[in-house]
């Protein structure tokens, strides 16, 4: 080994020193390296990651390139919130203080595929994108059952797994979805409560539902854990059997199309505030219905507009874009939705993308926001 | 000799904080991609740690032309000391980009670039989701290209450490704020 002539003090290695001081780099590096494998989960490949969540997605649905990989059929809406400032008892998210917040959105049905013909018993949803002042946002997206399916990401993986079709039939195996329901009595409860809810006419006289607990923080730092829901002014009406049979593949949405055309749908936000001992992490389980409810103001959506020229198929609903003033509780769906849709999104947005389904050109009388 | 054996003590604050912070983010990053249930604690950490570390870059940019390094070791084989040099600056590189395109892959998404609390940048660019696509896997293939950098400059930090024993390693690693006297840089027994 030559030495540097400004460190002539560093004596000559032996052989084997040299190999040893070799090998001990070769650990040294080596263990950072396994280190990082550990982290990105390369040692633990039986572990759910969004990744396979989303593949799972694609399993039983299908490929639907350019689409979301769940609620994949939908249309962008837009309107805006009137908050009527009783929110900010709550929250000092400044959504809450009087005063109107440019809103933006999408409705859909759950499920991943993109052309499905609209049904009675498909899932409902309303995404929604709060803009606030200074870059802040809030988006969540609601669902129109009374509770989720499922507490954790794994059980929503095993449950979704029990759905996919079998390669022979073409359809799912009732066998798979019994034994997921047997070892989840959790579950079965609560896709008992979610048969039992009455189902709306149409998406403007529909109840969404947050599911997942939040927590809100007001201006002295008090959290308080919640729930939020959009009740509609529009009076619920049952969905009538001949409105189930129709042949029209889009009649859920051609409806609400036609509704908003005609005047804006609008919503109350009612937030809905939980007692001590309320689950907050376990988004089967609905609270009771005497808790304390704020209505803190109302959504009027004016314009309903195709995903093919409206901005929200590429956006992603990511339920923990939140302002300062609502948190994270500890839902454990919370961060895996916020995971998979993230997952979603980046394989969506580089593809290719087909017409959505709903087609129609924008309608009502709001304008783009 | 005048000239000076080790980095000052700006340019190794700056290195050794960099080291970790760089270090954590390439962890936080690989580890948040793949976890369902720490996926959103991890990103909440990610963006204002990668903001810190493009203010740090600069920082440490400006100090690097104010403050050239020592020269390496006179005997050092020309091809070590470009692979030197060329990682040196491919690792400025990256500290630079790799912020730079998670700051614009968020923008061409589309979301609020949240920092802490109801801080947040501004967009850089407009929203566009192809571009979006292009852009996040850039991100990923940057970040692996950084990792496998760093363990380059690891391993050849450790080279001179314990093998080569030039002072190399002395002159950014030793933690005496001042020296005169090369022995008082000696860690390795005379």
């Amino acid at each position: 080994m030559s030495s540097h002539p400004e460190r002539s003090d560093a004596a000559p290695l032996s052989r084997v020193a040299v190999l040893t001081r070799f090998a001990t780099i070769g650990v040294i590096v080596g263990a950072v390296l396994a280190a990082f494998a550990w982290a990105a989960g390369w040692f633990t490949p039986a572990r759910l990651t969004p990744a396979k969540l989303v593949d799972t997605f694609e399993q039983v649905n299908g490929a639907h390139p350019g689409f979301r990989r769940n609620h994949a059929k939908g249309v962008c809406i837009a309107g805006a919130f009137d908050s009527n400032g009783a929110g900010a008892s709550v929250s000092k998210a400044s959504v809450f203080g009087a005063g109107r917040v440019a809103v933006s959105g999408r409705f859909a049905l759950a499920g991943g595929q993109p052309y499905a013909a609209d049904a009675a018993r498909s899932v409902r949803s309303m995404a929604l994108r709060f803009r606030l002042a200074d870059g802040e946002e809030w988006r969540t997206g609601m669902n129109d059952i009374p509770v989720f399916a499922v507490k954790t990401p794994q059980e929503f993986e095993q449950q979704l797994a029990a759905s996919r079709p079998d390669p022979a039939t073409g359809k799912p195996d009732p066998a798979a979805m019994k034994s997921f329901l047997d070892a989840h009595p959790q579950s079965a409860r609560a896709i008992a409560t979610i048969k039992a809810h009455a189902v709306s006419s149409g998406f403007g006289d529909d109840t969404y539902n947050s599911l997942d607990a939040f927590r809100f923080v007001d201006a002295a730092g008090k959290t308080s854990a919640v729930r939020w829901a959009m009740v509609p002014l529009q009076t619920s009406v049952t969905e009538t059997t001949e409105q189930a049979a129709q042949t029209d593949k889009n009649y859920l949405f051609d409806a609400l199309i036609a509704d908003v055309a005609r005047k804006p749908l609008q919503w109350h936000l009612i937030v809905t505030l939980a007692q001590p001992g309320d689950a907050t992490d376990d988004a089967t389980v609905a609270w009771p219905a005497d808790r304390t409810q704020i209505d803190v103001g109302t959504l009027t959506i004016d314009r309903v507009e195709s995903e093919d020229s409206g901005a929200c198929r590429d956006l992603n609903f990511d339920p923990l874009v939140l302002p300062a003033g609502i948190e994270a509780s500890d839902d454990p769906l919370l961060g895996a939705r916020s995971a998979v849709y993230a997952q979603s999104v980046r394989r969506r947005a580089g593809e290719k993308k087909d017409a959505s389904a709903v087609t129609a050109t924008a309608s009502g009388s709001g304008s783009v926001r | 000799m005048n000239r000076p054996q080790r980095f000052s003590v700006l340019s190794r604050l700056l290195h050794w904080l960099m080291a970790v912070l760089v270090l954590a983010m390439l962890f936080i990053g690989i580890a948040m991609v793949a976890s369902l249930s720490d996926y959103a604690r991890l990103v909440a950490i990610h963006k204002p740690l990668g903001a810190a570390i493009l203010v740090l870059v600069a920082i440490r940019l400006i100090n690097r032309l104010l403050s050239p390094p020592p020269p390496l070791p006179a005997q050092l084989p020309a091809w070590q000391r470009f692979a030197a040099h060329a990682s040196h600056w491919l690792l400025y590189l990256l500290m630079f980009a790799l912020p730079l395109v998670g700051w614009a892959m968020l923008s061409a998404a589309d979301y609020p670039i949240a920092l802490i609390g109801s801080l947040h940048l501004p967009a850089i660019l407009p929203r566009d989701a192809a571009l979006y696509a292009t852009l996040r896997n850039l991100h990923s293939i940057l970040a692996y290209l950084l990792f496998a950098t760093f363990l380059a400059h690891l391993g050849a930090a450790l080279l001179h450490a314990l093998i080569l024993r030039d002072g190399v390693f002395q002159s950014m690693a030793s933690l005496r704020a001042r020296s005169t006297d090369r022995h008082d840089t000696s860690s390795d027994p005379a």
